[in-house]
């Protein structure tokens, strides 16, 4: 819906750096004035709903807030990892409605009544997902930082058909980095997940 | 990230009208570019608006060609039927840029916009004219390997760094844009700009405009190849691109051609001049090579990259030759 609010953040900041610089003498308005990003940021929220691994959530967050941020900091779901913060990386690899996607360069409020799957809404109950079982099987990982975003770009490439071949699989993956190297068993994790045709 | 005010559009003129009031909004689609230069700190809006909502997802075929909304992801635009069949080099190009996970956040419209990603516009201690005008380009004397070797200006060196846009220069598609004054249509090559006096300017959208798609007529090219040199062989940025689309006749003879080139200008770079020099020629190596061999007449390195110009020729000698192999 459109909302042209008059009284914007800034419009309310100019007003209260202006107020504070007249009354210097108040310490508490000028301690105000410091504090603004704080004191603005309480009239800033803005409310969503998203389900997530299948719980639904009532939340309220900054526009700033991103997917990632949400997930790791309220919903502290830390599986997510935040590698590079900036759409590089591919560690903070999610579902959103089904198809992976980078949640450090999501905008939380943007994903308003969507459905979010991480690494933690991937198993049942105590049975790993294939994927997951594929990756310990192969050994898919040494430090494991970067697993939890293979592991959920592995899924939809698989999902999706683009899983083939070995070099189908390393395009559709050319988005989650792993520095210690694991390619090549990843690879075969996930040619192994793929042959055996479980639906995901 | 400097907080910002966030409303949702849900009426296209509602969209423009807020962006107009607002000389400090931006529209958000996809956010995989704006997103980032926000926690870089290259842009502040004060307020984004978010057109998600608004009716311009559909991707329409007809005889005359194809209009693909500005909000279509980029993974459904190169995982369409019709655009898979009719218009594969798009499909190709579109493939040969960013990750997965990008192509499905990234929009048609967002990719179009997108901002260099010259590093030293990224870098908000370095002088940019781009990202703050008059303060200098520290390319020109820096790092410039990855730089423009045409239409470059002494303000800026940067480059253009969609894959997609490359193919729609060369499908001679038209955007599709609304805003205060109205609709109105602008052939692709004449959508983004040279930088000239003002490479803050990275395409000619008056205030308040929106893409609302882009277009391309149908066209009776029968071969075509995306070539994408990089440093990697998935998930960068181009070093030289080429996308060619090539109708060879019963006779071996090339009927119609399309060239253009990625990595290499602040704009998609059409080769019109080659097109011409190309056509009715016989569809061979030789002929190729002799095209290619005039298709960097003009560009200058600035050091770093001078290896552009060299690898541009080749990698147009290999994209014509790869196209007129494609059955």
């Amino acid at each position: 819906m459109d909302q042209n609010n008059n009284n914007s953040r800034r419009d309310f900041l100019k007003k209260s750096t202006a107020l504070a610089a007249l009354a210097v003498a108040s310490p508490a308005l000028a301690k105000a004035a410091e504090h603004e990003e704080r004191i603005t940021d309480l009239f800033e929220k803005m409310s969503l709903k998203l389900e997530v691994n299948g719980v639904l959530h009532q939340l309220s967050v900054e526009p700033r807030v991103t997917l990632l941020d949400l997930l790791r900091e309220q919903l502290q779901l830390t599986g997510t990892k935040k590698g590079c913060d900036h759409g590089q990386c591919g560690a903070c690899t999610v579902h959103v409605d089904g198809k992976s996607i980078n949640a450090c360069l999501s905008l939380a409020i943007m994903n308003n009544g969507k459905k979010i799957t991480t690494i933690e809404g991937i198993a049942k109950a105590d049975k790993l997902h294939p994927m997951q079982e594929a990756f310990i099987k192969h050994d898919g990982f040494q430090c494991g930082y970067c697993t939890p975003g293979q592991i959920m770009s592995a899924i939809t490439c698989v999902r999706e058909g683009r899983a083939g071949s070995a070099a189908e699989i390393r395009e559709c993956m050319s988005g989650n980095i792993c520095r210690c190297g694991a390619y090549p068993n990843i690879v075969d994790a996930i040619l192994e997940v793929k042959k055996g045709g479980m639906p995901l | 990230m400097i907080n910002f005010e966030y409303i949702k559009a849900a009426t296209i003129k509602g969209a423009t009208d807020a962006r107009t009031k607002n000389a400090s909004s931006q529209f958000i689609a996809g956010g995989t570019n704006l997103v980032d230069l926000m926690k870089k700190g290259v842009t502040a809006p004060e307020k984004l608006i978010d057109i998600n909502a608004l009716p311009l997802k559909q991707i329409t075929a007809d005889a005359k060609g194809i209009l693909i909304g500005a909000l279509a992801l980029n993974s459904e635009v190169a995982e369409h039927a019709i655009i898979k069949s009719k218009y594969p080099l798009l499909a190709q190009a579109i493939n040969a840029g960013a990750s997965a996970q990008l192509r499905n956040m990234a929009t048609v419209g967002g990719n179009i916009m997108q901002r260099t990603r010259c590093s030293y516009f990224y870098d908000i201690t370095m002088p940019c004219n781009k990202r703050e005008p008059g303060s200098g380009c520290a390319a020109l004397q820096g790092q410039n390997r990855m730089h423009a070797v045409f239409g470059t200006s002494e303000k800026c060196i940067a480059v253009h760094p969609s894959d997609m846009c490359v193919a729609l220069a060369a499908l001679d598609a038209t955007v599709h844009i609304t805003g205060p004054k109205g609709n109105r249509k602008i052939a692709f090559t004449d959508f983004h700009r040279l930088p000239g006096e003002t490479p803050e300017l990275d395409n000619n959208l008056q205030k308040g405009e929106l893409i609302t798609g882009v277009h391309i007529p149908a066209n009776s090219f029968d071969k075509s190849h995306y070539l994408k040199i990089r440093d990697r062989s998935s998930y960068a940025f181009a070093l030289v691109s080429v996308a060619v689309a090539i109708q060879i006749n019963n006779e071996g003879r090339i009927e119609n051609i399309r060239i253009a080139m990625g990595g290499v200008a602040h704009k998609p770079w059409r080769l019109t001049e080659l097109e011409n020099f190309l056509q009715s020629g016989q569809a061979e190596m030789g002929w190729f090579k002799k095209g290619a061999d005039l298709a960097m007449d003009g560009a200058k390195g600035f050091g770093h990259n001078n290896f552009k110009i060299k690898m541009g020729k080749a990698a147009v000698w290999e994209a014509l030759w790869q196209a007129s192999k494609k059955i």
